[in-house]
C-alpha cells in the first residue's frame, strides 16, 4: 500500500496540471510518451548498459503510426501496431547488440540509430525526407474527437499506458530475470555458471525497452500529428538517456518524473537558448553523473527520509 | 564503367585516409586510457571549423596548408589537456557506464560550442585544394590534394606512429602502460603523464583529420557525430586498440562506401555499418582483435 | 571404468609455454569426496575450469555420467548437474546475500516467469535453509559487497549448493575463512553434502582439512597428477611431503 501512495500522488498532480491549461495537457502527454521510452532505457541501465540509440525505436513507433494511418482510422489499433513494429525491430537489432557490453553496446546502438536516421532522411519517396509526414487525427475507440475532448482522451490514454507499463516493469524488475539485470552489471560470468544465459536476460529487457520506446513514439506522433527523421537523431537518443539519469533509475517513477520536469523546462528553455540546449543538458548530465547523484527520485527519497516519512 | 571504377577507388582512398586519421586517434586513446571518447568526433569537427576559419583569415593561398596544421595542433594542445585533466582524470577508476555517460555529455556540450562559435550555416573553404591544383590519372582529372596529400599524410602518420610506439622510449612507455598499467607504475612510469600525452596526441589526430577534411567538404552541424559513429565502426571492425588494423579497416570501409556512392547510392550510409556488422558477426572482437578471458 | 561419475582422460592445455594441464587422468566415483592438493600454479584451478567449460582443453576427454562434456559451454554443463564455487568469489556485488542464493534457486526452475518475484516465500525459506547449513543465515540481508573474504567464499559455495548439483567442485573453499571456524564449517558442509549424496571435489591448501574430510586425495604438480590415494597414505608419502606440502621428514 505504501508503494502506491507516491503513484497516487503523482497521478493526482498530473491530472491537476492537465486541467490547469490546455498547453499543459499537450506537454504532459508528450512527457508521458517520453517517460515510456525512458523507462526502457532505465531497465538497460540496471544491467550497467547505456543505449545511445533508442530514439530509433521511438521513430519506428512514430513512423509506423504515420504509415498505417491511411489504412486505419482507429488510434488504439495504431498504438498496437506501433508497439509490434518497434518490438520486431528491437528483436532484430537486439539479437546483434546484446552480444556486446559497455562501449560496444552503447556505440552499436548509436550506429544503428544513425543508419535509421539517414534512411529516413534519404528515402524521400517513402518518407518525404526532412519534411516528414503529417498524420491525420484518428478516432479513439471509435469516437471521432475534437479539441479539448481529443486532448483529454489522448492524455488519458498516455497516462493509462504509463501506469500499466510502470506496474508491469516494476513487477518484472523484481522477478528473477529482472533481478538478473543487476547481476549482468556486477558479475555476468556467474550467471552462466548458474545455467542462465546472460544474453537472453539482456535481450529480453532490450526488446521490452524497444516496445516501450515504440509505444512512446506512437503516442508522441498522435499528439503532434507529425513525424520527422529528427525523432531518430542522436540528440533525441541523448535526451532519453539524459532524462533517465535526471529522473533516477532506482524506481519506475523516476523516468516519468524526469520526463515531466524535462518537458516542462524544455518548453521555455529550448526556445530561449536554441543553440545551447544540448550544452545545458550536457552540463547537467555531467553534474549529476560526477556527483554520483541518484536523480530526482533520489532527491525525493532523501527528502522523505528527512521529513520522517520513511525510515 | 572503368572510369567510374577508378573514380570510386580514388575517392575511396582519399576518404579512407581521412577516416583513418580520426579512427587511429580514437583507438590509440582507447588502448591507453581504456576510455572510448564519444566526443572524439567533436574534436574532428572543431578542427575542421577552426581550419576553415584560419585558412580564410590567412588569405594567402600558399600559407593555407600551414593553417590546416596549426588548427590541428591548436585543438590538440588546448582542448586535449583541458579535457583529459579536467574531466577524464576524474573517472578512470569509475564504472564503464559512467565513463560513457561523461564523454557523451561532453559530445553534447561540444556540439553546441561549435554551433555557438561557427553558427549553423554551411561553411566551405577550399583554398588548400585549389592551391595544389589538379592532375590527370587514367583519364580522370583529380585534385592533387585528394590524390596525394590526404593519403600521404595518413601514411606518414601511420609510419611515424608505428615508429614512435616501437622505437622511442616515450612510445614504449605508452605501450607499457597499455599492456599493464600497474606493472608500468611499479617500475616508475608516471601513468598520469602518459595519459595526458596520449590523449593530446589523439585529440590532435582527430583535429588533423578534420582540418584535412575541411577543404573537401562543406561543414555543417552534425559532422562530429557522423564522424564518431563512422570511426567507431572502423575501430570496432578492426578490433579496439589496433593501430595497423585501423588503417586496413579504414581502407576497406572507405572503399566500400565510395563504391556504394557510385553504384548503389541509396545504400551509401548503410554500407560501412553492413561491413561492420558482417565482420562482427563472424569475429566478435574485430578483424585484428582478440578477446581475453578474465581469470576466475 | 564406467562406474565413475566424472572421468577425465589425457587433458592437456597450455598457455603459451606454460603447461597448465599436461595429461591429466582422473576419475571421481559417485558419492566420494576428493581433495586436490598441489603447489601454486600446478594447474588445479585450470582443471576445474576445463571441467566446468570455462576453458576448452586442447586435448583429452571429460565424461560426466558417461556423457562427453569437454568443450560444452558452462551453461550447458551446469544444467547437466555440475556446479562450482570459485577461488576468487564471484558474487553479485550489488545484491543481498539471500538474493544471490535465490537467483541460483530460480535458475533451476521458474527463472523466466516474468511477474513472479525472485524472493517468493518458498524460495526465501529454501535460501535461508542453505545459508543456515553454512552458518550464514545472520548475513542473509547484507549486501554481498559488504562481506569479508571468508563470508564471501562461503556465500559463493551456498550459491553453488543452491543449484542442487550431482557434482560440486570447490576451489579452496575455506581460504580466507578464519582458522577457528574452518573445521566447524567444513564439518557442516561435508555433512550436508553426504546427506544429499552430492559428489564433491575440492582444492585445498590446508592439509588438516584434507586429512579430516577427504575420502581420497589427488596431488597436482606442473599440470599432472603425481600421486593419488587415501589421505593417510598420500599425505605420509615423503615425496609428496617435500615437493607439495613443503615439509621435510615424517608426519607429525
Ligand atoms: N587464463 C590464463 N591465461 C594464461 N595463463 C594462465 C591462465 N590461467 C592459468 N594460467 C597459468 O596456468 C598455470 C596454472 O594455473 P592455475 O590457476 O590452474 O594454478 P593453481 O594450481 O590453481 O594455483 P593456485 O594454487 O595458485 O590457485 C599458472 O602458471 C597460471 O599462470
Ligand atoms: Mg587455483
Amino acid at each position: 500500500m505504501r508503494r502506491l501512495l507516491p503513484v497516487a500522488a503523482a497521478v493526482g498532480l498530473l491530472l491537476l496540471l492537465a486541467g490547469l491549461q490546455p498547453w499543459l495537457r499537450f506537454v504532459l502527454t508528450i512527457a508521458l510518451s517520453t517517460g515510456l521510452a525512458v523507462l526502457g532505457i532505465a531497465m538497460l541501465l540496471r544491467a550497467g548498459q547505456v543505449s545511445f540509440g533508442h530514439a530509433l525505436y521511438v521513430a519506428a513507433g512514430a513512423y509506423a503510426v504515420a504509415f498505417a494511418r491511411p489504412h486505419t482510422g482507429e488510434g488504439l489499433l495504431l498504438l498496437l501496431l506501433a508497439g509490434l513494429v518497434a518490438t520486431g525491430l528491437g528483436l532484430l537489432v537486439g539479437l546483434f547488440v546484446t552480444r556486446y557490453r559497455d562501449i560496444f553496446f552503447g556505440m552499436l546502438n548509436l550506429a544503428f540509430s544513425m543508419v535509421g536516421w539517414s534512411l529516413l532522411e534519404k528515402l524521400y519517396g517513402l518518407t518525404r525526407g526532412t519534411d516528414g509526414i503529417r498524420v491525420a487525427r484518428p478516432t479513439l475507440l471509435g469516437f471521432a474527437l475534437e479539441g479539448a475532448a481529443w486532448e483529454w482522451a489522448l492524455f488519458s490514454a498516455a497516462l493509462a499506458a504509463a501506469l500499466l507499463a510502470g506496474a508491469l516493469v516494476a513487477s518484472y524488475l523484481r522477478s528473477p530475470a529482472g533481478e538478473a539485470l543487476g547481476a549482468i552489471k556486477t558479475r555476468e560470468t556467474r550467471l552462466e555458471f548458474a545455467g542462465i544465459s546472460a544474453r537472453r536476460v539482456l535481450l529480453q529487457a532490450y526488446v521490452v525497452s524497444a516496445t516501450l520506446a515504440g509505444l512512446g513514439g506512437a503516442i508522441g506522433a498522435l499528439a503532434t500529428l507529425h513525424v520527422t527523421p529528427l525523432l531518430a537523431y542522436w540528440t533525441h537518443s541523448g535526451e532519453l538517456v539524459f532524462v533517465a539519469i535526471l529522473g533516477g533509475t532506482g524506481n519506475v517513477l523516476g523516468p516519468f518524473l524526469g520526463a515531466v520536469v524535462f518537458e516542462l523546462v524544455r518548453v521555455h528553455a529550448a526556445a530561449a537558448f536554441p543553440d545551447a540546449w544540448q550544452m545545458i543538458l550536457g552540463l547537467v548530465l555531467l553534474a549529476i553523473v560526477l556527483a554520483a547523484a541518484r536523480g530526482l527520485v533520489g532527491l525525493l527519497d532523501d527528502l522523505a527520509v528527512r521529513l520522517g516519512w520513511r525510515g | 564503367m572503368g572510369l567510374l571504377f577508378l573514380l570510386a577507388a580514388l575517392d575511396g582512398l582519399a576518404y579512407a585516409a581521412q577516416v583513418f586519421l580520426v579512427a587511429v586517434g580514437l583507438t590509440l586513446v582507447f588502448g591507453v586510457l581504456k576510455i572510448l571518447n564519444v566526443a572524439h568526433g567533436s574534436l574532428f569537427a572543431i578542427g575542421a571549423y577552426l581550419a576553415s576559419t584560419l585558412v580564410g583569415l590567412v588569405g594567402v593561398p600558399w600559407l593555407s596548408l600551414l593553417a590546416l596544421a596549426m588548427a590541428a595542433l591548436a585543438v590538440g594542445v588546448v582542448l586535449g589537456p583541458v579535457i583529459e585533466r579536467g574531466l577524464l582524470a576524474r573517472i578512470y577508476e569509475k564504472e564503464h557506464v559512467l565513463q560513457l555517460l561523461v564523454t557523451f555529455a561532453l559530445l553534447m556540450i561540444l556540439e553546441d560550442v561549435q554551433k555557438l562559435v561557427w553558427g549553423v550555416q554551411p561553411l566551405f573553404e577550399d583554398a588548400p585544394v585549389r592551391l595544389l591544383g589538379q592532375v590527370e590519372v587514367g583519364g580522370i582529372v583529380y585534385t592533387v590534394y585528394q590524390l596525394l596529400l590526404l593519403p600521404g599524410v595518413a601514411l606518414l602518420v601511420l609510419v611515424v606512429l608505428a615508429w614512435f610506439l616501437r622505437r622511442t622510449l616515450l612510445g614504449r612507455t605508452i605501450v607499457a602502460v597499455t599492456h599493464d598499467r600497474e606493472a608500468a607504475e611499479a617500475i616508475g612510469i608516471d601513468s598520469r603523464r602518459v595519459y595526458l600525452l596520449t590523449f593530446t596526441i589523439g585529440a590532435a589526430l582527430a583535429a588533423m583529420g578534420g582540418a584535412l577534411a575541411a577543404p573537401t567538404t562543406s561543414l555543417v552541424p552534425g559532422i562530429g557525430v557522423q564522424t564518431i559513429v563512422l570511426s567507431f565502426a572502423v575501430v570496432a571492425t578492426a578490433g579496439l586498440g589496433r593501430i595497423e588494423g585501423a588503417a586496413a579497416t579504414a581502407l576497406l570501409i572507405g572503399l566500400g562506401r565510395s563504391f556504394a556512392v557510385y553504384f548503389t547510392p541509396e545504400l551509401e550510409v548503410v554500407v560501412p555499418y553492413l561491413l561492420m556488422v558482417a565482420v562482427l558477426l563472424v569475429r566478435p572482437a574485430g578483424l585484428f582483435g582478440s578477446t581475453e578471458l578474465r581469470r576466475v | 571404468m564406467s562406474g565413475a561419475l566424472l572421468e577425465a582422460r589425457g587433458l592437456a592445455l597450455a598457455f603459451g609455454g606454460v603447461r597448465a594441464a599436461d595429461g591429466v587422468d582422473l576419475e571421481v566415483a559417485p558419492g566420494e569426496i576428493l581433495a586436490i592438493i598441489g603447489p601454486n600454479g600446478a594447474g588445479k584451478t585450470t582443471f576445474l575450469n576445463m571441467v566446468t567449460g570455462y576453458l576448452r582443453p586442447q586435448a583429452g576427454s571429460i565424461r560426466f555420467a558417461g556423457r562427453e562434456i569437454a568443450g560444452l559451454p558452462p551453461r550447458r554443463i551446469v544444467r547437466l548437474g555440475i556446479a562450482r564455487s570459485f577461488q576468487i568469489p564471484q558474487l553479485f556485488a550489488e545484491h543481498r546475500v539471500i538474493e544471490n542464493v535465490a537467483l541460483h534457486l530460480a535458475a533451476r526452475d521458474g527463472f523466466w516467469a516474468p511477474f513472479r518475484p525472485l524472493l517468493s516465500p518458498a524460495r526465501r525459506s529454501e535460501a535461508l535453509a542453505i545459508l543456515d547449513d553454512l552458518e550464514l543465515a545472520p548475513l542473509a540481508e547484507a549486501r554481498a559487497d559488504t562481506l569479508d573474504e571468508g563470508a564471501r567464499k562461503l556465500v559463493d559455495i551456498a550459491m553453488a549448493l543452491a543449484l542442487r548439483p550431482r557434482l560440486l567442485l570447490m576451489d579452496e573453499p575455506t581460504s580466507g575463512v578464519a582458522a577457528s571456524e574452518k573445521h566447524a564449517i567444513m564439518d557442516r558442509l561435508v555433512a550436508a553434502l553426504r546427506r544429499a549424496s552430492v559428489t564433491a571435489v575440492f582444492v585445498e591448501h590446508d592439509m588438516e582439512v584434507v586429512a579430516r574430510h577427504a575420502d581420497r586425495v589427488a596431488v597436482w604438480s606442473q599440470g599432472r597428477i603425481r600421486a593419488e590415494g587415501p589421505p593417510e597414505a598420500v599425505l605420509a608419502d615423503p615425496l609428496v611431503r617435500r615437493e607439495v606440502i613443503g615439509v621435510e621428514g615424517a608426519p607429525c
